[in-house]
């Protein structure tokens, strides 16, 4: 290996700090061990919108030559390590610039690493990240994905225990000697945040994956035109309208079939058919018209055109009829009033169930009250997790807290 | 020996009117009956919005008239009109043509076939109205089909060769027609124009086809795009920049056919080149002093043409090559200038330049500018630029520099 090439997938506007210390961190850290290195973000994916995928990349090298045949890209064709500090991106991403649903490890190169940092088992990970026709290894640091966003940066150590994991899955171009002394340097820096990154080395779980292993599901492909096949004057055909949902009735809109954002999504809405009102105000609000109308006159929210943002939550009026819920509880997009059409009795455990888990019901972007940010840092600099035991959902929040 | 100015016989249904070039924009406007016109004022484009004014006022057009806050506006408006269907019009001048420039970029991509006419003013600072042709040529790059035109006659007729050109479906390009400020947007001359019938025979309606913005077509223009789009739709682009070549061509000998009058070359008019030993090239109305000076000369004895350049987008190398090659030296006169540039040449200079770079024989090329600000382009000035041609023709050798005339130095 002569260069390492490195890809931070992250969630926009909410990690965008975090993602960049990450490389700047990789960057720095390498030059401490001697070796080269550029820092920089996939210019598509700004400006940036918020949980919409995005990817920053670090390359470090031998050599300035070396390092200059990598550069001049808008996004490497392939990565020896792939970052990804949400693991609920495990199910593919899709942002604006990638054409459908794209393998999580797609970049990664043969026997290369996903380092990811995640408190679910590999078992339930690789039931989400696509198969792949080379094996490679899932490193995990054991943490919850860290949210924030543009304007407040969530100090807990997840950018500087990807450094410390970095020097033991590439020692050759980050050496913790050097990993440890960029720390030191950085304006960010601390003696603290040294053992964390020291602890990372440690305690990293990696495991090789193999070919038969991961999610079955074929992604998104197609043929790219040649420039006489494209339609002239900058024209796409637009989507078409709708029809009925069954016998004249509801309504299902056409959507845009290339781009469907579900994983932009790191939570997603629960409905409770038997309560709903029928008041429109969902269908009306959400600002992505994911919701069908259904035969009844309920709505049923689209889970491949979803985006998670929570409006539909925050607007109903009904108590606990829209439920926001953590993707990573959920194993796919089938539709909820389908199921509960099928057999109510069953829906009825079934949604029970998952709004009544409060580590799934609870956000975790952000601070959400004084004192969480020391409860969390001292859990997870003595576990390396820490439980999702607290957060601001949206109006219903009184009702949420754990 | 060529001579194009030579007068046309009246064709018994045409009328003969005394206009300036920018009421015979607005006469042809009506001929073609034009859909949307947008306007903003600035001189000396605004003679052709209150030309086109009346007509509306007077009950001769039934179209759209959209006063714009600004210049921006005024193309942004036309450009919609356009994908929806609408035969458009707008112009502008000098800095008032920059003020339009985002607008004016994106519509060669869009394929957006909008007619504009631009009445050529000096750039700001120092405000001023006077000729220069630097305002229509910042587009020369960026896909608008670009021609100059020297009488009101030609402007009559080149706005209706405009819609046929832009508006053929293998174009669908943006075209600005360059007039020389005051010199043709204020004087008035005979100008013969057609009876509606003939120009229905010769301009079809406007089709947009499939990139036709309408709710039973339904379509999206203009997305957002990433590196993976972006040199394809230019590649189209440039094709169809090439294919109005032919479009171009084709368009004249119709013209001709239907009218009766017209230009054989539709590219340039050769003025006393076929024996010439200098061959002087110009655009706009610098070719009336430079025809004045070259018939003074001959009656001396000296061998000397014209080339007046009317198109410049597309650019006509082939048979530019051919018409100039043939000559002991060139000297190129432009009204504009490219600080900075190659020999800090004129636009036309260096790309008469570049043309010639293929060929088997180049004559020795002289760089001229002259005229800027509308300063009045001298039959000295006319003489002084042969005198040097012919010392280059002596020493077979091209000088490296560019030589400032009617300065004063
Ligand atoms: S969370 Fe609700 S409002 Fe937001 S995109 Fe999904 S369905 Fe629409
Ligand atoms: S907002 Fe709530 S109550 Fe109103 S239609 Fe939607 S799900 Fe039903």
């Amino acid at each position: 290996m002569a260069a390492v090439i490195c890809e931070v997938v992250y969630r926009g506007i909410f990690q965008k700090n975090l993602a960049a210390r990450i490389v700047r961190g990789i960057v720095l850290s390498a030059r401490k061990s001697g070796r080269w290195g550029i820092a920089f973000g996939r210019y598509g994916d700004s400006p940036q919108r918020n949980g919409i995928p995005a990817k920053d990349f670090a390359i470090v090298a031998d050599t300035k030559e070396e390092l200059e045949q990598n550069m001049a890209r808008y996004e490497p064709k392939h990565v020896d390590v792939t970052i990804v500090v949400d693991d609920t991106l495990a199910k593919g991403v899709e942002s604006w610039a990638w054409y459908g649903l794209q393998p999580i490890n797609r970049l990664t190169v043969p026997n290369g690493t996903v380092l990811m940092t995640s408190v679910q088992r590999v078992d339930d990970l690789l039931r989400d990240i696509h198969k792949k026709d080379a094996p490679y290894k899932l490193s995990l640091i054991r943490a919850k994905a860290s949210f924030s966003g543009l304007w407040v940066y969530k100090e807990d150590h997840t950018e500087v225990r990807i450094l410390g994991a970095l020097a033991k899955i590439a020692p050759s171009f980050l050496t913790l000697d050097g990993v440890c002394e960029a720390i030191r340097e950085m304006e960010w820096g601390s003696d603290l945040k040294i053992e964390s990154a020291k602890k990372a080395y440690a305690r990293l779980e990696t495991r090789e994956v193999k070919i038969t292993e991961g999610n079955a599901e074929v992604p998104y492909s197609f043929e790219m035109p040649k420039w006489w096949e494209m339609r002239e004057g900058v024209t796409i055909p637009a989507i078409p309208v709708g029809k009925p949902k069954e016998d004249g009735k509801g309504y299902v809109p056409e959507r845009n079939p290339y781009f469907k954002k579900y994983t932009t999504r790191s939570m997603r809405p629960v409905i409770n058919f038997d309560t709903c009102v029928k008041c429109t105000l969902c269908w009306i609000q959400c600002p992505d018209s994911c919701f069908d109308v259904m035969p009844d006159g309920t709505y049923d929210a689209n889970m491949e055109a979803c985006c998670g943002c929570g409006v539909c939550e925050a607007v109903c009026p009904v108590e606990q009829c829209i439920t926001m819920v953590n993707e990573s509880v959920f194993e796919d997009n089938a539709s909820q009033w389908e199921m509960w059409r099928k057999d109510k009795g069953a829906y009825q455990t079934w949604m029970t169930q998952k709004i009544g888990d409060k580590k799934a019901t609870v956000r975790s972007h952000g601070f959400r009250f004084r004192g969480q940010y020391e409860e969390e840092l001292k859990s997870d600099l003595d576990s390396g997790g820490v439980e999702i035991t607290a957060g601001i959902p949206g109006e219903n929040a009184q009702h949420k807290t754990a | 020996m060529a001579v194009a100015t030579k007068a046309t016989p009246a064709a018994t249904d045409d009328k003969e009117l005394l206009i300036s070039g920018s009421e015979a924009v607005a006469e042809a406007l009506v001929l073609a009956d034009l859909d949307v016109v947008t306007a903003y004022p600035i001189r000396p484009y605004d003679t052709v919005m209150q030309a086109i004014a009346k007509k509306i006022a007077n009950g001769e057009l039934v179209a759209e008239y959209i006063v714009a806050e600004g210049e921006h506006s005024q193309f942004e408006i036309v450009k919609h009109a356009s994908t929806v269907g609408a035969r458009v019009f707008c112009g502008s001048s000098g800095v008032g043509w920059m003020y339009a420039m985002e607008c004016l970029v994106v519509t060669p991509p869009l394929r957006v076939p909008m007619v504009a006419l631009v009445g050529n003013r000096a750039l700001d600072d120092p405000g001023a109205f006077g000729v220069e042709h630097n305002d229509a040529l910042v587009v020369r790059d960026v896909g608008w089909l670009l021609c100059w035109i020297d009488t009101s006659q030609e402007a009559l007729d080149t706005t209706l060769i405009a819609y046929r050109v832009a508006e053929d479906r293998r174009v669908f390009l943006p075209l600005a027609i360059s007039a020389d400020g005051a010199f043709l947007t204020h004087s008035q001359a005979l100008t013969m124009v057609p009876p509606k019938e003939k120009v229905d025979r010769f301009l079809p309606r406007y089709d947009r086809g499939d990139l036709l913005l309408h709710p039973d077509n339904p379509i999206t223009v203009a997305p957002q795009a990433n590196e993976d789009w972006v040199i394809e739709i230019r590649r189209q682009n440039n094709e169809a920049m090439k294919r109005a070549y032919t479009v171009i061509e084709e368009a004249y000998a119709d013209f001709r056919r239907v009218f009766g009058r017209g230009p054989e070359n539709p590219w340039f008019e050769e003025y006393m080149t076929d024996d010439a030993e200098i061959i002087l090239v110009g655009m706009g109305t610098i070719s009336l002093p430079i025809k004045v000076a070259i018939r003074e000369m001959r009656a001396k004895g000296k061998k000397v043409g014209l080339v007046r350049l009317r198109w410049f987008r597309p650019f006509p190398t082939d048979r530019l090559v051919a018409a100039l090659s043939k000559a002991r030296a060139l000297g190129i006169i432009d009204r504009d200038y490219s600080f900075g540039s190659p020999f800090g040449s004129g636009v036309v200079a260096n790309e008469i330049r570049a043309a010639l770079y293929n060929a088997e024989r180049r004559p020795p090329l002289l760089s001229f500018i002259c005229g800027l600000g509308g300063r009045e382009v001298t039959l000295e000035d006319v003489y002084k630029a042969t005198d040097m041609c012919y010392g280059a023709a002596k020493s077979g050798k091209s000088d490296a520099t560019t030589h400032w005339l009617g300065v004063r130095e």
